[in-house]
């Protein structure tokens, strides 16, 4: 038994969930903000970027090290493979909350143009659909991940309708296109989040099928 | 599957040493000009059955086997098949470089003189062909008149492939050829196996997985007399079927 090498694989994958957590956190901590008009909290998550930015360097090398030194084959080669594409995603979804915090804070105490119902939900929808890929991740569930994967459809429909209500919005009112156009963005960002989370979503049915499902979803 | 392509075809082999079943059931076709990899712990049964595609095996007399080796069609453990026959086209190279204790040319031209040739021009191009053909002959054509016992140990194991070469075999069995040399041997031996596949077939055992997957493109993996996954290489070392098969390649095993 190979017992290091099992331990150092297994200690990558920690790694990555426990950026994956970061992550997560970070996008909640940005839509509270912006729900809640919490601008401190965004500040943090600003702040914060950097330790993702660090943690995806750490497991970039580590893994590197792994497939230089220990030659992984087979499901161990495809789990490591994987964790080196996904904690790209993860990186990219922490940049796209900072993008989300940033907004935030632009925002700033200003009213809001209309009641925020629907980015809410999506962030609902998101949240959820990140911590159930890290699930099928832990538990090794294609049957999961491909149901959270099949759920960015509705993230991208409601984007498409967050959009066309603001825009409707602005051909209305053009002094509130500010706010609008900064509102759409924050879709859009929840947008890419989702597609960030159904590559991750892939990821784990290529560890278990070797099947790669790209642009499937 | 082209009838012509089937080099070997191994139908229901059993093997024998004396109560110990070493080789059960196997089934298993080799393919013209590929290289095919054997791998398994030890004590699995690989070195067996390779030696016994030329009936090496003979040699051991507690060995008994059951079922037929196919060599073109051709049941190798027919009686009126003569076995020097088979071995000059089913030739072998062993873990252990093995040269004579003679000179480099006569180690070469050993199998050839024994089928009678004796014109020295004959032998001198044999020599030279299959030096070259072994990626050898830049380093000794200055002295070929030296014992071979002079070069070194991965120089020999090409001398050794050279000689195997001489009588222009068909196919070539090798007996973890790398596992005495360093690593720069080793390269240099595996790039003969890549440039001899398009003349010959190899059956190449090995304890280096990495080996097998760099080199071949079939591999075979047995357990305990068992042949329990074949395939293409590629197949598995990325996604193999059987789960013995992922539990070894993977280091999980015992």
């Amino acid at each position: 038994m190979r017992k290091e090498y099992f331990k150092t694989i297994k200690g990558i994958e920690n790694k990555m969930l426990e950026m994956a957590l970061k992550s997560e956190e970070s996008i909640e901590k940005a839509m509270n903000s912006l729900i809640n008009r919490n601008l401190p909290l965004a500040e943090k998550v600003i702040d914060d970027d950097i330790i993702i930015n660090n943690m995806e360097i750490q497991i970039e090398m580590s893994v590197v090290k792994l497939l230089t030194l220990e030659n992984p084959v087979a499901r161990d080669f495809r789990r490591v493979s994987s964790v080196f594409k996904i904690i790209t995603d993860l990186e990219r979804i922490g940049d796209l909350a900072v993008n989300i915090a940033k907004i935030s804070i632009e925002i700033g105490e200003e009213d809001f143009i209309k009641p925020l119902i629907d980015l809410p939900r999506m962030y609902e929808i998101v949240r959820e659909m990140l911590s159930k890929s890290l699930k099928a991740f832990v538990e090794n569930d294609v049957a999961l991940a491909t149901k959270v994967a099949e759920k960015d459809d509705t993230v991208d429909d409601l984007h498409l309708q967050i959009n066309e209500e603001l825009l409707q919005m602005i051909a209305d009112d053009s002094k509130i296109m500010d706010q609008a156009m900064k509102l759409m963005f924050i879709s859009r960002y929840l947008e890419r989040i989702a597609d960030h989370v159904t590559n991750i979503c892939e990821r784990i049915i290529y560890i278990e099928t070797n099947r790669v499902s790209k642009h499937e979803f | 599957m082209k009838t012509e392509a089937i080099v070997f075809d191994v139908k229901k082999l059993n093997l024998w040493y004396g109560e110990n079943h070493a080789l059960k059931d196997i089934e298993f076709k080799i393919m013209k000009n590929e290289i095919t990899a054997i791998i398994g712990p030890s004590g699995c049964g690989k070195s067996t059955f390779v030696k016994t595609l030329n009936r090496m095996t003979d040699n051991v007399s507690i060995a008994r086997t059951e079922g037929e080796v196919l060599y073109h069609g051709r049941n190798i453990f027919d009686e009126k098949l003569r076995v020097e026959e088979l071995r000059t086209k089913v030739g072998m190279v062993f873990q252990k470089p093995n040269p004579f204790p003679k000179s480099i040319f006569e180690n070469v031209v050993y199998g050839p003189r024994i089928h009678g040739i004796k014109d020295k021009k004959v032998l001198m191009e044999i020599a030279e062909r299959s030096l070259k053909h072994a990626a050898l002959w830049d380093e000794v054509k200055d002295r070929l008149n030296d014992n071979a016992y002079g070069l070194s140990g991965g120089q020999q194991q090409r001398l050794c492939i050279a000689r195997c070469l001489a009588v222009e075999p068909e196919v070539i069995l090798m007996d973890e050829p790398t596992s005495a040399l360093d690593p720069i041997a080793t390269n240099k031996i595996e790039d003969l196996i890549e440039d001899l596949k398009k003349d010959y077939t190899i059956v190449i055992v090995t304890h280096s997985m990495q080996q097998a997957a760099r080199i071949s493109d079939k591999t075979a993996f047995f357990l305990m007399g068992d042949l329990i996954e074949v395939d293409s290489t590629d197949v598995i070392f990325t996604n193999p079927r059987d789960q013995k098969t992922e539990d070894y390649i993977t280091g999980r095993f015992g």
